[in-house]
C-alpha cells in the first residue's frame, strides 16, 4: 500500500476518538477487576446487553440511544449489586474465587449471549440517531460524528466516575477498599457494601458503554468476545484500576489498531489488543500509570 | 490399581461401548460418539491444568482449533494417515502450551485466564489470514472412502477418538498419583507455601501446560476429517472453551473421574437437546448447570457422592483433597 500522509493523520484521529469509547467500555472493568480484584469476563456480555436494550427502545420508540442507556444506567447497577451479592457469598466468603469465580463469570458471559442469540438470533442490529451519519471534514481530516459523540460522552463519563472516586467518601472508601480491608473496617464502613456499590456502578457503565457500540458497529450477540482482550489489555495497560491510566492506554490501543486496519487490514486488528497485553505483562506488569 | 490394569479395564469398556455401538448398526451413533469422546478428550485435558493446579485455560478452542488447523496445513502438504497427524497437532499445540506458560504463569492465576482467552483470539486471527490453510473462507477436506482396517471412514474416526479419550484418562490418572500430580496438587491449594517448601513451581506448571495443549490439540487433529469443511470462527468456537470447563467442574475437579462423569452427562445431554430441542438451547443448558453447580456444589458430583457416603472410609471415588496426604516436598 502507498504511504499516504493523510490516511496517517485520518487513522490517528479516529484511533484516538476509537480510544475515548475504549475507555467507557474499560472502565468498568477498571473498576471490577483494577480495583476490587474481581475478574469480571462477563463484563462485554453486559455491554452487548445495554447494546440491545438501546436496540429495543429506539427500535420501538425512536429514543435515544445515549438518553436510554443513562435512564437504564440504574436498573444495571442493581443488576450488578446483585451479581456481587450472590458472587460474595458463592465464592469470596468461602475463599474460592479464583477457579470457581472466574467460571461462574465466565458462565454469566455464556448465558447472556446465548439468550441474546435466542432472542434476537445472529443478525446485526443497527439503532437510528440523528448524528449516525454526518461526518465533520476539517480540511483532509475526517470526523464521523457517530464515533465523535459517543467519544465526547464517554470522556464526560470517565471525569465523573474519577471525581466521584477521588472526591466523594464512597469513591475514598471504594479506593480504599483495595488496599486495606481492615483500616476500612475500623471506620466503620462495611467493606461488603463498598465492594458491592462498586460493582454495580461498574456494570452500570456497561449500559453506557452498550449505547456508544451500537452507535459506532452494528451489534450482533457474539460482538462482544473481541471485546474481552481489548478490554483486558487496556486495563492491565493503564496500570489496573487507574482511570487515567485506563484512558491513555485506551487512546494507545485505539490508535494502533486504527493504524494496523488502515495499512495492514482490518482482519490483523484483533492481534494487536493481545500482543500489547502479553508485552505489557511481560515487560511492565504494572501498566503505563501503574500505581 | 496399577496403571497397566487400569489401562485394560479402559480399554475393555472402550471395546465393549465400541462394539455396542456397531450392533446399533446406525451411523448416527458413531458421529454423536465422536463427538462425546473429543469431548472427553478436552475436558480431562482442560483439569490436568484447571483442575489438578489451579489454573483457569479458557483457551481451549485455541489449541483443538491449533490442532484441527496444522492437520489442515500438513494434509496441504501430504496428506498422512492420522495417528501421526495426531501426533503432530499434539506437537505442534504441546509447544504453544509451553510458550503460553512461560509468558504467562509467572503472574497471577487471573492474568493467565485472560491471556489464554484473548490467546484463542489471536489463534484465529491468524488463521483467519493465512490463506494456506483457507483462511476465512475455509477449507475442505475430502474425506477418503475407506479407511485402513475398518472401512467405514466414520468409525473408524469415532474409534481413533476412543482411544485418544482412554489414553488421556491414563494420563490424568498417571499424573494424579504420581509425586508430579502431589505438586500440582501444593501448586493448587497454596502456590506460595509450595515454592516457599522447595516445588518448582513455574517448571510443574510448563509441564501442566504442556500436556493439557498436547492433548486438546490431538483432539483436534482428526477433526477436519469428521467435519469435511473447516471454519475459523466455528473451530475456534466458544463452545469448545465453554464446554471444556463446564464438563470438569460439574463433574468434579480434583480426580480423573470428575472430567469423565461431567463429560458423559453434558455431552450425552447435549447431543439429545441437540436432537430434540435446538443447539442454542443446548449451550443454555451447559451455560446454567455451570453456573448453577459452581454456586451449589462446588466440588461437583463428585463431591455431592462423598458427602453423601462421608460416613463410609474414602477412597472409593478418587481422593478429593490430595494435598492433605502429600508426603513432603514434590520433586
Amino acid at each position: 500500500m502507498i504511504f499516504s500522509f493523510d490516511l496517517l493523520i485520518n487513522a490517528i484521529v479516529s484511533g484516538i476518538l476509537i480510544g475515548g469509547f475504549y475507555a467507557a467500555v474499560t472502565a468498568g472493568v477498571s473498576l471490577s477487576f483494577g480495583i476490587l480484584d474481581i475478574v469480571n469476563i462477563a463484563h462485554p456480555a453486559f455491554i452487548i446487553l445495554g447494546s440491545y436494550i438501546a436496540y429495543i427502545v429506539n427500535a420501538d420508540f425512536g429514543f435515544d440511544p445515549i438518553l436510554t442507556s443513562i435512564i437504564m444506567a440504574p436498573a444495571f447497577y442493581v443488576l450488578g449489586a446483585g451479581i456481587y451479592q450472590i458472587y460474595y457469598v458463592s465464592f469470596e466468603k468461602r475463599g474460592q474465587e479464583s477457579l470457581r469465580g472466574l467460571a461462574f463469570f465466565f458462565g454469566l458471559l455464556f448465558i447472556t449471549e446465548v439468550t441474546l442469540i435466542l432472542f434476537f438470533g445472529v443478525d446485526y442490529r443497527y439503532v437510528n440517531a440523528p448524528y449516525i451519519g454526518p461526518t465533520w471534514h476539517f480540511g483532509a481530516i475526517d470526523i464521523p460524528l457517530r464515533i465523535m459523540v459517543p467519544c465526547v460522552v464517554s470522556l464526560l463519563l470517565i471525569a465523573v466516575l474519577q471525581l466521584l472516586l477521588t472526591k466523594s467518601f464512597v469513591g475514598r472508601a471504594i479506593m480504599a477498599v483495595a488496599q486495606d480491608q481492615l483500616a476500612l473496617q475500623l471506620m466503620a464502613v462495611n467493606p461488603v457494601r463498598i465492594k458491592r456499590i462498586a460493582f454495580g456502578i461498574s456494570i452500570a457503565t456497561a449500559s453506557l458503554a452498550g449505547a456508544f457500540l451500537i452507535i459506532i458497529q452494528p451489534v450482533e450477540p457474539s460482538v462482544g468476545r473481541e471485546y474481552i482482550g481489548r478490554v483486558f489489555a487496556i486495563c492491565v495497560l493503564g496500570g489496573m484500576g487507574s482511570l487515567p491510566g485506563t484512558l491513555v492506554a485506551a487512546m494507545l490501543i485505539g490508535i494502533v489498531e486504527s493504524l494496523t486496519s488502515t495499512f495492514y487490514g482490518p482482519s490483523w486488528a484483533p492481534a494487536v489488543s493481545f500482543g500489547f497485553l502479553l508485552l505489557t505483562l511481560a515487560v511492565r506488569p504494572a501498566g503505563l500509570l501503574g500505581r | 490399581m496399577r496403571t497397566p490394569i487400569f489401562l485394560l479395564i479402559c480399554l475393555v469398556i472402550a471395546g465393549a461401548a465400541f462394539v455396542a455401538a456397531v450392533a446399533f448398526n446406525n451411523d448416527y451413533v458413531f458421529f454423536a460418539g465422536y463427538v462425546v469422546m473429543q469431548y472427553m478428550v478436552l475436558s480431562t485435558a482442560w483439569n490436568i491444568l484447571g483442575g489438578y493446579c489451579g489454573y483457569v485455560n479458557f483457551g481451549t478452542a485455541g489449541f483443538f482449533g491449533l490442532g484441527a488447523y496444522s492437520t489442515v496445513a500438513f494434509h496441504r502438504f501430504y496428506p498422512l494417515p492420522i495417528p501421526i497427524l495426531l501426533i503432530f497437532g499434539g506437537v505442534v499445540s504441546g509447544i504453544v502450551g509451553f510458550g503460553m506458560g512461560y509468558l504467562t504463569l509467572r503472574l497471577r492465576g487471573a492474568f493467565f485466564a485472560i491471556a489464554t482467552l484473548a490467546l484463542a483470539v489471536v489463534l484465529e486471527t491468524l488463521v483467519v489470514n493465512w490463506d494456506y490453510v483457507g483462511g476465512s473462507r475455509g477449507a475442505y477436506i475430502v474425506r477418503p472412502e475407506v479407511a485402513p482396517l475398518i472401512g467405514n471412514y466414520v468409525r473408524y474416526l469415532f474409534l481413533i477418538m476412543l482411544l485418544l479419550a482412554v489414553a488421556a484418562i491414563t494420563v490424568a490418572r498417571l499424573i494424579e498419583r504420581s509425586r508430579l500430580g502431589y505438586g500440582f496438587a501444593t501448586i493448587r491449594d497454596d502456590e506460595q507455601a509450595a515454592e516457599a517448601s522447595g516445588v518448582p513451581t513455574l517448571r510443574l506448571k510448563l509441564i501442566a501446560t504442556t500436556i493439557s495443549g498436547a492433548l486438546m490439540g490431538m483432539a483436534g487433529a482428526p477433526f477436519p476429517y469428521y467435519i469435511g469443511y473447516l471454519q475459523p470462527s466455528s473451530t475456534f468456537g466458544f463452545d469448545y472453551a465453554v464446554n471444556a470447563i463446564a464438563m470438569p467442574l460439574i463433574g468434579g475437579t480434583t480426580s480423573w473421574v470428575g472430567p469423565v462423569i461431567g463429560t458423559l452427562l453434558l455431552a450425552s445431554l447435549q447431543q439429545i437437546a441437540t436432537v430434540t430441542i435446538s443447539s442454542a438451547v443446548n449451550l443454555l443448558i451447559v451455560g446454567c448447570l455451570l453456573v448453577g453447580f459452581v454456586i451449589v456444589a462446588p466440588e461437583g458430583i463428585i463431591g455431592l457422592v462423598h458427602r453423601y457416603i462421608r460416613h463410609k472410609p474414602a477412597g472409593l471415588v478418587g481422593r478429593s483433597r490430595i494435598a492433605a496426604d502429600a508426603p513432603g516436598p514434590a520433586p
